[in-house]
């Protein structure tokens, strides 16, 4: 499968991938909307750690086999076994936080968006949960400090 | 105390479009703009703004527009803002004024002022898609006569050494350490993607380039930073840099802040000491001073490498070159007065040397009348700006151009004149690491071959246009250029005719 890869040698911690991101998982697919007027708040997925010295956006491998996907006690969690990505489904998550503490690479994140705490990670922009679309973060990275391309495994 | 300078630009943020989402402020090396949480939203700085247009490229919601700070002037035609902006910048320092990249002043553009002919009805012209269209040139010195064994079709005549360019463009000297290592690669990358060159300038040539040296041209200035025989027999061709079209006779300084380890140690001097490069060469004086040191890098280099002479556009331009082409110099570089520069004395920059067109069509006509044009080539620099440009200096004379702030353009650059200060937005013409990652170079070259594949598909077209096939064809073709807007004086020097003449 295609997965995104962060290199931090030309991540620059502007963070347009944060944005970008955020626009993309809100209902209006507008970026002053979706940080203004939007409730819940759209949540972005990625994440740049780091500082301006070094940073790298942090994002979900879509493990082969991944360790939130094990964990999810409600089967919130799942992974595509024909296209190989992770996602989270809401409407199932009961924001346990098991998978929080299992993902390896802390890519996955609880937003108290609602009543409750749910489960927020990278979907690879899917216009369909479990299908993957062209990851709008790599589309506005200024530095390709985010490539999406093939690699091994499912 | 207070200085009496006003800012130069102001930050127009739209409030209706500014989501506070901080990339402005994480864009900007100079501090303008701060996301501010008791008031919620973003203010800035004005008077740190340099106007290099990262934070407006970058901003996700295009909420920014730099524009000039609002003070009107005093009414004055003569006490312009910019002129007393200067004096009390001097008044408050004591210090010589700095400025960065080419001469900006409303002197004439000459190749605004030249027309490019087009064939109707009497001549074909030729469709490049269509037909095989020559744009590759040799540079270097040629024989006075070739002898050629027609029956083996082999040349007898040995040749001097060339180096062979498939666009009739290179990308002028920016040594490391007045651009970034990341700046210098994009170039040496793209240079060996379109078979033409870049060349180190007086930095020395950094280790990591060593795999592009087959496209570098090693420059020996007056500082002689990195030259050892390793350096001169790395490259493609050897250029002694006489002059800087942005700041004729004047030297360089970098100042030591900027020279870091790697710095130094391609320019092999101390780590933190000021790299100076004096106004002369203190081994040339004359002509034969300058023979003597083409000779001297020619016997260094087993005279394999062809040696270039380099001089800003000046007033007896002309006969100087001239002089060069006696010398032994294999390619003569004319750099005009627009030409950029990392730092420069401001006053140097705007008032000193002279426009290229006239420059290069004087040269040409020089070393024509004296019989020794197609003993050497004529390589023009100092602003051309696009693919027309290539080809008026190309009809001027010229045998290729070399451009230096067109490329730094395809890498981001805005123009912005800060070089000097090292916190280049960009990536560019900064040493800081946080700034020069920002410049990948695999991003930054493909933009400038993209550049200039678009050109010399742009030549092409000119090219067939004008019903001619090679790019030989069109050098010192001044028939294919007319003059619009010049008076007599002028048009006497470009060689060329009025429009409709």
């Amino acid at each position: 499968m295609k997965r995104i890869y962060a290199i931090e040698a030309w991540c620059i911690d502007c963070k347009r991938c944060e944005v970008a991101c955020k626009t993309f998982h809100s209902r209006s697919r507008d970026t002053v909307k979706a940080f203004t007027v939007e409730y819940p708040q759209p949540q972005n997925r990625v994440r740049v750690e780091g500082t301006r010295q070094l940073s790298v956006a942090v994002n979900c491998r879509h493990c082969a086999q991944p360790k939130c996907v094990e964990g999810c006690i409600s089967g919130a969690m799942t992974k595509n076994p024909r296209t190989g990505v992770v996602t989270s489904d809401p409407r199932k998550c009961v924001g346990c936080r098991t998978c929080v503490s299992l993902c390896p690479f802390g890519a996955v994140r609880i937003e108290d968006v609602a009543e409750k705490g749910i489960a927020y990670k990278c979907d690879l922009c899917g216009e369909v949960p479990g299908e993957a679309g062209e990851p709008s973060c790599v589309a506005a990275c200024p530095n390709r400090a985010l490539i999406y391309v093939e690699s091994e495994g499912c | 105390m207070l200085d009496y300078l006003l800012p130069r630009y102001k930050v127009l943020r739209d409030r209706d479009e500014c989501v506070q989402c901080g990339v402005c402020e994480r864009s900007c090396a100079n501090g303008v703009h701060k996301v501010d949480e008791d008031l919620g939203r973003v203010t800035a700085d004005h008077a740190k703004c340099v106007n290099c247009q990262r934070c407006v490229v970058m901003c996700p919601t295009t909420a920014i527009a730099i524009t000039r700070w609002p003070q009107v002037d005093a009414g004055s035609g003569n006490w312009t803002l910019e002129a007393m902006q200067d004096i009390a910048k001097q008044a408050q320092t004591g210090a010589v004024l700095l400025a960065s990249m080419g001469n900006p002043k409303d002197y004439p553009i000459y190749w605004d002022h030249l027309l490019l002919n087009a064939s109707q009805v009497t001549n074909p012209s030729i469709d490049p898609l269509r037909e095989p269209m020559e744009t590759r040139v040799f540079l270097g010195s040629r024989p006075g006569m070739l002898k050629v064994n027609e029956r083996e079709h082999v040349v007898m005549t040995p040749m001097p050494p060339q180096i062979r360019l498939d666009v009739p463009l290179m990308f002028s000297a920016m040594s490391f350490g007045s651009v970034s290592l990341n700046a210098q690669k994009s170039l040496a990358m793209a240079a060996k993607e379109l078979g033409t060159y870049f060349n180190t300038g007086e930095g020395g040539l950094h280790r990591d380039l060593e795999a592009y040296a087959d496209h570098a041209i090693v420059q020996v200035a007056s500082g002689r930073f990195g030259v050892d025989p390793h350096y001169l027999n790395a490259g493609a061709a050897i250029e002694i840099k006489i002059g800087q079209g942005a700041k004729p006779g004047i030297g360089g300084h970098l100042p030591g802040e900027k020279i870091n380890e790697e710095v130094s140690r391609t320019r092999m001097i101390p780590q933190g000491t000021d790299a100076i490069s004096p106004a002369p060469h203190h081994d040339i004086y004359s002509i034969e001073d300058l023979r003597q040191l083409i000779f001297s890098l020619k016997e260094a280099t087993l005279y394999r490498k062809p040696v270039a002479v380099k001089i800003a556009a000046v007033h007896n331009v002309a006969a100087i070159a001239s002089g060069m082409a006696r010398a032994g110099a294999d390619i003569i570089v004319v750099d005009g007065f627009r030409g950029g520069t990392g730092a420069a004395p401001k006053r140097i920059r705007d008032n000193v040397g002279i426009p290229i067109e006239l420059a290069l069509a004087a040269v040409d006509q020089r070393l024509r009348d004296e019989g020794i044009r197609s003993t050497v080539s004529l390589v023009a620099a100092g602003s051309v700006r696009s693919s027309a440009d290539v080809v008026r200096a190309i009809a001027l004379g010229a045998d290729a151009a070399y451009i230096a702030s067109a490329a730094l353009i395809a890498l981001g650059c805005h123009q912005c004149q800060d070089c000097s200060s090292g916190r280049c937005n960009w990536g560019i013409a900064t040493q800081n690491p946080d700034l020069t990652k920002r410049l990948n170079p695999e991003v930054a070259a493909e933009r400038v071959v993209n550049l200039v594949r678009g050109w010399n598909h742009e030549i092409k077209e000119m090219m067939g246009g004008m019903g001619i096939n090679a790019i030989d064809s069109l050098r010192g073709n001044r028939l294919m250029l007319r003059g619009i807007g010049l008076n007599d004086k002028e048009l006497e020097i470009l060689g060329v005719k009025y429009a409709g003449e």
